[in-house]
C-alpha cells in the first residue's frame, strides 16, 4: 500500500521590537544571564504587565502578510504549566479569540507554486532558558517575556521537502515585512511538526504525531524525512500509531518519544484578568495597512515581468532587498533594465564585497550606470572597456562619458581605421591566416584578438570581425567564426 | 496624644508647627509598642526608618515644604502587607514569603511616598489576602481592639485594627470580597473600596485580578477622601486603571446631601439574614439619613443570591494561576526535591496554609478542562447579571445602603472549623467586587454588651465615589460613632 504524509506547523518567531512584551526590557540577544530582566519578567509579587503597542501592530502586520482576516475583537489569555523556565509559571497568549485568524501563504515549491493555508497568527511570550551544569541547573530570564508570533499552519504539506520550503517562505515574508529578524542562530524561530501518515488518498487522518521545539529548518526537514518513514514502517508492520508528542534527537538523527495524549497537559486556560481585550480601532488598522510591503514571491514575479529579468536574476533582488530596491531605482530610467540588472549583480555587487562598503557609500550616481548601458549600446565603447570605465568610476564617481574622453577609451567603429588594423593584423599573422584559409573557422578569433590587441580593446569587436572575413575571402557557411 | 488624631488634624497642626512629625511619628510607635503585643496589627515595625523619614519630613518642612503640594506631609501610616514598599518585607501572611523583600514600590506606595506620607510598617493580614478574620496569617491572628477575644475581621485586619488601636492614623487594605470593609466595619473605622480601575493594582500581590482593588482604612470619612485623591488615577503600570480624572473627593465633601436617593436593596434585609443589632442600627442610621433630606427607596438586586457562589469560583480560579509564581525557583520559600516537581510540592505544601491551598483546589477544578464552561465560564456570565442588577439600580437611585456585615465581630476560632460560615460574612460586601463598583463602610453603632462596632455599607455606581464620600460625610457629621475608642 501507499502511504502519504500529512503535516501541519507550529511556527514561533520572535517579533522584531525593542521591548519586551510586558515591560521596558531590552528585547536583545547575546546579554550575560539574567541582566535584561525586572519584577516584571521575573514575576514577582505583585507585577501587572503591560502589553507593547509595536508587538500588536507587528502581530496584525505579520497576520496581513500571511493574507490572515484581522478580528475586530482579540484577547490574551492564561496557559497555566508549571516549569522551572515559565516565571509566572503560565504563560500569556491568546488561546481563543487570535489576533489574526484564517489567512494562506503561497511558494515555490518543484516549480509550481503550492499554497499553505494559515489557520492563525498569534501573539504569545517566550519563557526563560534553562541550562543544566553537572549538579545543578540555571536559568535565564533574559528571553523571557518576549513577543513571539505563533503561526499555526493547517495540515496542507506532504513532505519534508514541502515543508522546508514552506518555512522558507515564511520565514522570507517575516523577514521581508520586517516582522521578525528570523535569525535561528540567535533563537528567533523555533517549531513544532505535526506529521501523521495515511494510505494515499484515505479521507480519514492518521494519529497525529507531534515533534517539539526544533529550532532550524533543516532540523525540521531531517526530522520529517526520519518520522514519516518510520510512521509507514510501523503501518507495515501491522502497528498502530497513537496521538503522542516525540523529541528531535537532532545529533542521532532519530525522533524520542516524550509522552502520549493520555498524560497530555491540561493548560486550563482563561482570559487574563490584568489584560484588556484587544480591539483594534479602524485608524490604527490603517497605521499597519501602511507597514504591508510586496512579498517575496508577488516581487520576483514583477521583476520577471517588468524588467524581463530571468528568474534567478529576480530572485537575487528577491534575496538582496537593498540591491533590488537600488537596481528599481535605476532600471526606471533606462530603456534597457537587463543590462543593468547584470551590471548590479555581476559588477556592482562584486564590487561592493571587494571594497567592503555598502550601497550607501557608493560614489557615483545611478545616471552614471544609465550612461555606461548607452554607450556600451550605442557601440561608442566595447565591453571589455566598460568593465575598467565601471571599475574606474566607482572608484572615483567620475562620470563614464568623461573617463571615456579623458582615457580616449572610445571604440574604434571607424572602417578606415578598423581596415588599417586588419591589415596589419593579417600581415603580422600568416600562419593563422593561412590555417583560416585552409578552413579553420577558429583562427579567425585570434587574428581578431590581434586587432583587439593593436587597438588597445578599443576597436569594434563585430565590425573587425566582418572586415576581416571579408579581406580573408568572405563569409565560408558552415565555417562560421 | 498625637496617635489619636486624624489625618487632617494631624496634618493641620503640623503646618502650624504645633507638632512635629517626629512627635506624631513617634507617638504611633508608642502605641504600636504598648498596645500591639496584645492587637498584633503589625507584621514588621520599622521603627528606625519611620523616625528617619519623620525627621527628613520636618527638615523638608522646615525648608519650606508644605501639604499644599505634599498632602500627607510628615503623616504616620502603615500599609497592608500585601502592597510592595521597596526594601520592607512583604510576607503575604505566608510563610511561602517569609522572608521576602520587595525590591520595587507599588504604585500607590510611591503616591504616598510622593505626598509625604512616613511607613511605619507592614500590617497584617490573611494569607494571600485570603480571608474574613485574620485568623489565615501564618502569622497569628490580629485582635480586635474593642475585645481581644474577637476577630478584628478581614482579610486587611491588620490595617483596620492598627487605626482603631491608634497604631497609626490610616492604612492601606485591599479589598477582593470585602476585605477593607468587613474590617472596617467590626473595628469601628471608615474602610474604603474604590471602584475597580480608579486606583493602580501595580505592587498589590494578586489574590483575584479582577476583583482585587486596593482600598483605605481611616478614622473618618474626611480622611479617607484626602487619601483617595493621593492614590486615585490612572496608572500606566496597570492596564485595567482607568483614566478618569480624579476628582477633589475632600472639597466635595461638604455638599447637601438633600434630595439623593438611596436604595435600600430587599434581598439585603430579609428577616432571620440579619442580626437584630445590627438591623437596629442599620435602621436608626436610615432615619438619621432621612433627617438629613436623603430619600430612602426600596430596590431590588435579584441576583444577589448568586453572588457568593459566584466569587467562590472566580476568586479561587484567579488565585490559582496567580499563586502559580511561588514555587521556589526565584525567591521565597524553597524546600528541595528530587526533580521540580517535588520540589514545587514539598515547597507550596509547607509554604501555604490551609485556606490558601483550598482556594488553589478549588480554582483549578474549576478551570480545568471539562469543568470550565459549566463552573467559570458560567459564573462569568452571572457576574454580568449581577453587575446589571446594580447598573439597572443606579439609575434610580444615587447610592445603595446595606449593613456592610451580617453579624457584629465574632469570637477567635469561632468560625475556623466552617469555611462556608467564614465565606459568608462576606455576603454582602462581595456583591460590590463583582459588580466592579465602590463601596463605603462606616461605623453607625455598637452593640450593647459587649460593646463591639457595627458598620453600614454604602454602595456607589462605577467612579461614584464622590457622592459615597459626600453621603458618608454627611451621616458622620450628625453622628458620633466615629469618636468612640476602644477600651486598650
Amino acid at each position: 500500500m501507499e502511504y502519504e504524509a500529512v503535516i501541519g506547523l507550529e511556527t514561533h518567531v520572535q517579533l522584531k521590537t525593542q521591548s519586551k512584551m510586558w515591560c521596558g526590557c531590552a528585547n536583545a540577544f547575546g546579554a550575560p544571564p539574567n541582566t535584561n530582566v525586572c519584577p516584571v519578567c521575573l514575576g514577582l509579587p505583585g507585577v501587572l504587565p503591560v502589553a507593547n503597542d509595536e508587538a500588536l501592530r507587528l502581530t496584525v502586520l505579520g497576520g496581513l502578510l500571511l493574507n490572515c482576516r484581522i478580528p475586530s475583537f482579540a484577547k490574551f489569555d492564561r496557559k497555566n504549566y508549571f516549569y522551572p523556565d515559565v516565571s509566572k509559571n503560565y504563560q500569556i497568549t491568546q488561546y481563543d479569540r487570535p489576533s489574526t485568524t484564517e489567512g494562506h501563504l503561497d511558494f515555490e515549491f518543484e516549480g509550481a507554486i503550492r499554497r499553505v493555508r494559515i489557520t492563525r497568527a498569534h501573539l504569545e511570550e517566550d519563557v526563560g532558558k534553562s541550562f543544566h551544569f553537572e549538579r545543578t541547573s540555571g536559568i535565564d530570564f533574559n528571553r523571557a517575556g518576549v513577543p513571539l508570533l505563533e503561526i499555526v499552519s493547517e495540515p496542507d504539506l506532504a513532505s519534508a521537502d514541502m515543508a522546508y520550503a514552506y518555512l522558507n517562505a515564511l520565514k522570507d515574508v517575516l523577514v521581508y515585512g520586517g516582522v521578525s529578524d528570523c535569525d535561528m542562530e540567535k533563537g528567533m524561530v523555533r517549531c513544532d511538526v505535526n506529521v501523521s501518515v495515511r494510505p494515499r488518498g484515505a479521507a480519514d487522518l492518521g494519529a497525529k504525531i507531534e515533534i517539539k521545539n526544533m529550532n532550524s529548518f533543516s532540523g525540521v526537514r531531517r526530522a520529517l524525512a526520519y518520522e514519516i518513514p518510520r510512521q509507514i514502517a510501523v503501518l507495515e508492520r501491522g502497528g498502530m500509531l497513537v496521538q503522542s508528542t516525540r523529541r528531535w534527537d537532532d545529533a542521532a538523527g532519530i525522533t524520542e518519544e516524550m509522552r502520549t495524549k493520555e498524560d497530555a497537559h491540561d493548560y486550563r486556560y482563561f482570559p487574563d484578568p490584568d489584560l484588556m481585550a484587544f480591539e483594534p480601532t479602524e485608524s490604527w488598522l490603517d497605521e499597519v495597512r501602511g507597514r504591508v510591503v510586496e512579498l517575496p514571491l508577488a516581487r520576483k514575479q514583477r521583476f520577471m515581468r517588468d524588467y524581463q529579468l530571468p528568474a534567478a536574476d529576480a530572485q537575487t533582488f528577491v534575496d538582496d532587498v537593498a540591491l533590488g530596491a537600488y537596481f528599481e531605482g535605476v532600471a526606471g530610467q533606462t530603456r534597457n533594465p537587463k543590462a543593468i540588472a547584470n551590471w548590479v549583480i555581476n559588477n556592482l555587487r562584486a564590487h561592493l564585497a571587494e571594497s567592503q562598503t555598502t550601497l550607501a557609500d557608493l560614489r557615483f550616481r545611478p545616471a552614471h550606470l544609465i550612461e555606461l548601458v548607452e554607450l556600451i549600446d550605442s557601440g561608442r565603447i566595447s565591453s571589455r572597456i566598460a568593465q575598467d570605465v565601471f571599475a574606474e568610476f566607482f572608484a572615483t564617481g567620475e562620470s563614464p562619458a568623461a573617463i571615456v574622453q579623458r582615457k580616449g577609451l572610445s571604440q574604434v567603429s571607424d572602417a578606415g581605421a578598423l581596415e588599417a588594423l586588419c591589415d596589419e593584423a593579417i600581415a603580422a599573422n600568416p600562419g593563422p591566416v593561412a590555417d583560416y584559409r585552409a578552413g579553420k573557422s577558429a583562427a579567425l578569433n585570434f587574428i581578431k584578438g590581434q586587432v583587439m590587441r593593436l587597438s588597445k580593446g578599443k576597436a569594434n569587436p563585430a565590425m573587425a570581425g566582418e572586415i576581416l572575413e571579408r579581406k580573408l575571402g568572405g563569409n565560408r557557411s558552415g565555417t562560421r567564426a | 496624644m498625637p496617635n489619636r488624631l486624624t489625618v487632617c488634624e494631624l496634618s493641620r497642626l503640623l503646618s502650624r508647627r504645633e507638632l512635629s512629625s517626629r512627635e506624631a511619628t513617634q507617638a504611633c510607635l508608642d502605641a504600636i509598642r504598648q498596645r500591639d503585643p496584645v492587637v498584633r496589627a503589625f507584621l514588621h515595625v520599622d521603627e528606625a526608618g519611620a523616625l528617619a523619614q519623620a525627621d527628613a519630613a520636618d527638615a523638608a518642612r522646615r525648608r519650606g515644604r508644605s501639604a499644599e503640594t505634599h498632602p500627607l506631609l510628615g503623616i504616620p501610616v502603615a500599609i497592608k502587607d500585601v502592597i510592595a514598599v521597596r526594601n520592607q518585607p512583604l510576607t503575604c501572611g505566608s510563610r511561602i514569603l517569609a522572608r521576602y523583600i520587595a525590591p520595587y514600590d507599588a504604585t500607590v506606595t510611591e503616591a504616598l511616598r510622593r505626598a509625604g506620607a512616613i511607613f511605619l510598617g507592614r500590617l497584617n493580614l490573611d494569607e494571600f489576602a485570603m480571608g474574613s478574620s485574620t485568623e489565615n496569617s501564618a502569622f497569628g491572628p490580629t485582635r480586635n481592639p474593642w475585645d481581644t477575644t474577637r476577630i478584628p475581621g478581614g482579610s486587611s485586619g491588620g490595617s483596620a485594627a492598627a487605626v482603631a488601636a491608634d497604631e497609626c492614623s490610616a492604612a492601606l487594605g485591599s479589598d477582593t470580597g470585602g476585605s477593607v470593609r468587613l474590617p472596617a466595619a467590626f473595628c469601628g473605622v471608615v474602610g474604603l473600596k474604590p471602584t475597580y480601575g480608579r486606583v493602580s493594582r501595580f505592587g498589590l500581590v494578586a489574590y483575584a485580578s479582577s476583583l482585587d482593588q486596593i482600598g483605605l482604612l481611616t478614622k473618618t470619612v474626611r480622611d479617607a477622601a484626602l487619601l483617595l485623591e493621593t492614590v486615585a488615577g490612572h496608572d500606566p503600570l496597570d492596564s485595567t486603571s482607568v483614566a478618569q480624572p480624579v476628582p477633589p473627593y475632600a472639597a466635595g465633601l461638604d455638599q447637601s446631601v438633600a434630595g439623593l436617593r438611596v436604595g435600600l436593596p430587599r434581598e439585603y434585609f430579609v428577616e432571620g439574614g440579619l442580626d437584630a443589632e445590627v438591623r437596629h442600627s442599620i435602621d436608626r442610621a436610615i432615619a438619621q439619613l432621612e433627617s438629613l433630606g436623603v430619600e430612602p427607596v426600596e430596590v431590588s438586586l435579584p441576583h444577589t443570591r448568586y453572588a457568593l457562589g459566584t466569587f467562590c469560583l472566580i476568586a479561587p480560579a484567579e488565585a490559582s494561576a496567580n499563586l502559580a509564581r511561588f514555587d521556589g525557583v526565584r525567591y521565597g520559600l524553597r524546600v528541595e526535591g528530587a526533580d521540580p516537581i517535588e520540589m514545587y510540592a514539598r515547597t507550596r505544601g509547607a509554604g501555604f496554609g490551609p485556606e490558601v491551598k483550598r482556594r488553589i483546589i478549588l480554582g483549578t477544578h474549576a478551570l480545568s478542562s471539562g469543568y470550565y464552561d459549566a463552573y467559570y465560564l458560567r459564573a462569568q456570565k452571572v457576574r454580568t447579571l449581577i453587575r446589571q442588577d446594580f447598573l439597572d439600580t443606579f439609575k434610580q437611585v444615587d447610592a445603595i445602603l446595606t449593613p456592610t456585615a451580617p453579624t457584629p465581630p465574632f469570637k477567635l476560632g469561632e468560625k475556623l472549623a466552617d469555611p462556608l460560615q467564614m465565606y459568608l460574612s462576606d455576603v454582602f460586601t462581595i456583591s460590590c467586587n463583582l459588580a466592579g463598583i465602590c463601596g463605603l463602610s462606616l461605623p453607625c453603632g455598637f452593640t450593647t454588651s459587649p460593646k463591639l462596632p457595627i458598620g453600614m455599607q454604602l454602595l456607589g455606581p462605577p467612579f461614584g465615589e464622590e457622592i459615597l464620600l459626600r453621603l458618608g460625610y454627611a451621616f458622620e457629621q450628625s453622628t458620633d460613632w466615629h469618636r468612640h475608642r476602644p477600651p486598650l
